[in-house]
């Protein structure tokens, strides 16, 4: 039996049932035994006590956009590395993208990832299954088999789906095992070869641009789609204005839809790639600051439903060479909470709408039972301190990848303990970590 | 104001002082190339190695004669003889160049911003030859100057730049300079090979004979034959039914219109051959500006320990005095 364990003088923050007050929390066999303002003292007896006064103590975070790049890139990213990074950054559980290789278009890949999961024992990992075989956008994956193995969503992400009519099938399909189908939305044809958002910037800097059109031509085919199939379409890394424009006024007729954006895209514009930045190179682009107001204005008001990192690690040597030859994507699992935490504040967002955002909101879309602290609930807790300062330095990530855009900023606010089933997996605080 | 600058990598933020200094220094060396004996021992001692990762006649053979009648050693490879064809990072290839010690690096390659990318990370000057769809520095120097030579001042002046504007270098490198010296820009082409916000660099339209009325300078630009099979005009044949300039076109313009053309040129296509060869065309006299402007630019860039300034009164065995070479400590690439 593993000793009990007491939060004591945290401000508990759970949004499945609106608290936002200052609780004691108390851990027993890896669940929530007890969230209030006093425990009684003999449910208390030989608890370890953590002491979080002026902390906010959270349901666990959830990130359910990440890439952990093993089975086959283990040069960028393991799983044992990402789940390391992400519970350094606070998070308890996320979703993992299928472009690996092989991709996760089978049963024995999903398989194969949870297993490296187990083996790491930091992190929660739900694997993401392919729409189509090997991400090729022509045939559907064996959605059935992957969802007997643990898969939790589909998506092709990063390969938008061209093929309409596999996208009409895919709704379709999906609906059956309850499952929704994440997108990327972008139109191929109208992005190009586009490498940074298209406009004044993209101009000057001599690059080809790919405009908004390429995501919002797709994401209105998207919900057209929906309309009719049924199913359920969740709208990866939201990026401009328009999009969340057409979110708005399909979750207005009662589609079922929901959406996500990337701290990226609610903190930097194009402005970033000056100096042909690659550490400011991902897909979909950083856009200007009218499309980061308007993705601001959605986490607000709750059309766009969940904040996730699109952690996407590479090499060194990949981000090393010309911006056209770049590959997309930055980190994020360990920077996302402390941009958020930022967001909050500037976009004026309550913390319960802000932590929804992270915990509540995916554990629902992905159908996870997670997201809350309520008693009997798995004690999965990450503990933060609002007020430290620190400066963003990629060389002190968990991560392998080392690409942000955020290098030598000043934040607030970072996870001190990460607690999944009960289990403290990453601590810091007093310059130790676990 | 002389040119400090340790790169030329554009003309973008370069100011109408340095411009002046630039177009100055090239003025004085044009001299050079009309002497019997076209040698000067300025840059004895120097070397210039020229990268050119994409097609390049012209820039090329002008850089090296450039670089030559000013006694450097000039090296240069191409991206088919180079060890790109090995699978070496154009990062790897540069900074074994620079391991070789030279004193300029000059840059041709199809990717917007890849002198940026390697002036950060060398120690040696790095000299834009043209980048992907973005600068072609030198190209505009020399275009200004032959502009200069015949109308004096720039300021004032109405440029009409026609073709395909939207992936032009020159006329990028035109328009940041030509504005910052004060002339008025047109852009002249079909909507495909424009943008909405190019109108913040000048007046945009889609009508040659409007776009170069009363016009003091028409540049036109190359039109690259493979453009019509990406759908930017469905024909070559159309293309130059609307934009090719012929004599009638070139009639609306002022009387002492300059035609230019940065080469090379697609006869019948964007210019007609009566035209190109005709009385207000300057095409060659760019080609020669073009050896003194890269004089200079070698010059300015291969000599930035030097603290006097350059007058058109100095004598070449001034300017060849040895000098001592400050060694910059070599910059580290941050390991992760």
């Amino acid at each position: 039996m593993s000793q009990p364990v007491h939060i004591r003088g945290g401000t508990v923050i759970d949004p499945a049932s609106g608290t936002q007050e200052r609780r004691d929390v108390l851990v027993r066999e890896g669940k929530i035994i007890a969230v209030s303002e006093l425990i009684a003292e003999e449910a208390l007896a030989g608890a370890k006590v953590i002491e979080a006064a002026n902390h906010l103590v959270l349901p666990g975070l959830i990130d359910m956009h990440v890439h952990l790049r093993e089975p086959g890139y283990e040069y960028r990213e393991t799983v044992e590395s990402g789940t390391r990074a992400a519970v350094a950054g606070g998070f308890t559980a996320m979703a993992c993208m299928a472009n690996t290789k092989p991709v996760n278009d089978s049963a024995a890949v999903t398989e194969y990832i949870l297993e490296r999961a187990q083996a790491a024992g930091l992190a929660r990992v739900y694997p993401i299954g392919a729409v189509s075989k090997e991400l090729k956008g022509e045939e559907l994956a064996e959605i059935g088999e992957m969802r007997q193995a643990g898969i939790v969503a589909v998506s092709d992400d990063g390969m938008p789906i061209m093929n309409g009519g596999l996208m009409r099938r895919a709704l379709e399909y999906s609906s059956m095992f309850g499952l929704p189908v994440i997108v990327h939305e972008e139109d191929r044809l109208i992005a190009g070869d586009g490498v940074m958002n298209e406009g004044a910037m993209s101009l000057r800097l001599g690059l080809k641009g790919v405009p908004a059109a390429a995501e919002e031509a797709m994401l209105a085919r998207d919900l057209s789609l929906l309309e009719r199939t049924g199913g359920r379409l969740h709208v990866a890394h939201a990026s401009t204005a328009g999009s969340v424009d057409l979110i708005r006024r399909a979750k207005d007729r009662g589609l079922a839809v929901t959406a996500e954006a990337a701290p990226h895209h609610f903190t930097l514009t194009e402005a970033a790639v000056e100096g042909y930045n690659t550490r400011a190179k991902m897909n979909p682009p950083l856009r200007t600051l009218q499309d980061v107001e308007a993705i601001r204005h959605a986490l607000a008001d709750g059309t766009i439903d969940v904040i996730a990192s699109d952690h996407a690690p590479h090499h060194r040597d990949e981000k090393e060479v010309e911006f056209d030859h770049a590959l997309n994507g930055v980190v994020g699992l360990e920077t996302t909470l402390a941009l958020s935490l930022r967001l909050a504040e500037e976009a004026q967002i309550p913390l319960l709408r802000l932590i929804a955002a992270m915990s509540l909101n995916p554990a629902r879309i992905l159908g996870l039972p997670l997201g809350t602290l309520a008693p009997g609930a798995e004690a999965d807790i990450t503990v933060v301190d609002p007020s430290s300062r620190w400066t963003v330095q990629a060389a002190r990530f968990q991560s392998k990848g080392r690409s942000t855009p955020f290098e030598g900023m000043e934040l607030r606010g970072h996870a001190v303990l990460t607690m999944v089933a009960g289990r403290i997996v990453w601590r810091t605080g007093m310059g130790q970590s676990i | 104001m002389p040119f400090t600058r340790r790169h030329l990598l554009g003309l973008e933020d370069v100011s109408s002082e340095e411009l002046s200094y630039l177009l100055d220094t090239a003025q004085s060396f044009k001299e050079i190339s009309e002497r019997e004996i076209k040698k000067v021992p300025t840059l004895r001692g120097k070397t210039v190695v020229g990268m050119f990762y994409e097609a390049s006649t012209r820039t090329r053979t002008s850089f090296e004669i450039a670089a030559k009648r000013m006694s450097a050693d000039f090296v240069s490879l191409s991206a088919s003889t180079s060890s790109v064809t090995k699978g070496e990072t154009l990062l790897d290839t540069a900074r074994n160049l620079d391991a070789m010690r030279p004193d300029a690096l000059i840059l041709r390659h199809a990717s917007s911003g890849a002198p940026h990318f390697l002036a950060a990370r060398l120690d040696c000057a790095v000299i834009n030859a043209g980048d992907g769809a973005h600068e072609h520095p030198t190209q505009a120097l020399l275009d200004l100057l032959t502009m200069r030579e015949r109308k004096q001042k720039l300021a004032g002046l109405t440029v009409a730049i026609v073709g395909d504007v939207l992936h032009s270098r020159v006329a990028r490198s035109n328009v940041f300079a030509l504005k910052t010296l004060g002339a008025n820009i047109r852009l002249v082409g079909p909507p495909t090979l424009l943008a909405p916000e190019m109108r913040a660099w000048g007046d945009v339209t889609t009508d040659l004979h409007e776009g170069v009325r009363d016009a003091d300078v028409i540049m036109m630009l190359r039109i690259q034959l493979e453009r019509q099979g990406k759908n930017f005009f469905p024909t070559v044949d159309e293309y130059s039914r609307y934009f090719c300039l012929t004599e009638s076109a070139v009639a609306r313009a002022k009387s002492d219109v300059m035609i230019m053309h940065p080469g090379p040129i697609n006869r019948g296509v964007e210019i007609a051959s009566d035209v190109a060869d005709g009385p207000y065309s300057v095409i060659l006299d760019q080609v020669t500006n073009g050896i003194a402007v890269r004089m200079a630019v070698l010059y300015l860039l291969t000599n930035q320990a030097r603290t006097q300034t350059h007058s058109e009164g100095e004598t070449q065995a001034e300017l060849a005095a040895p000098e001592v070479e400050v060694v910059a400590p070599r910059l580290r690439r941050k390991v992760g």
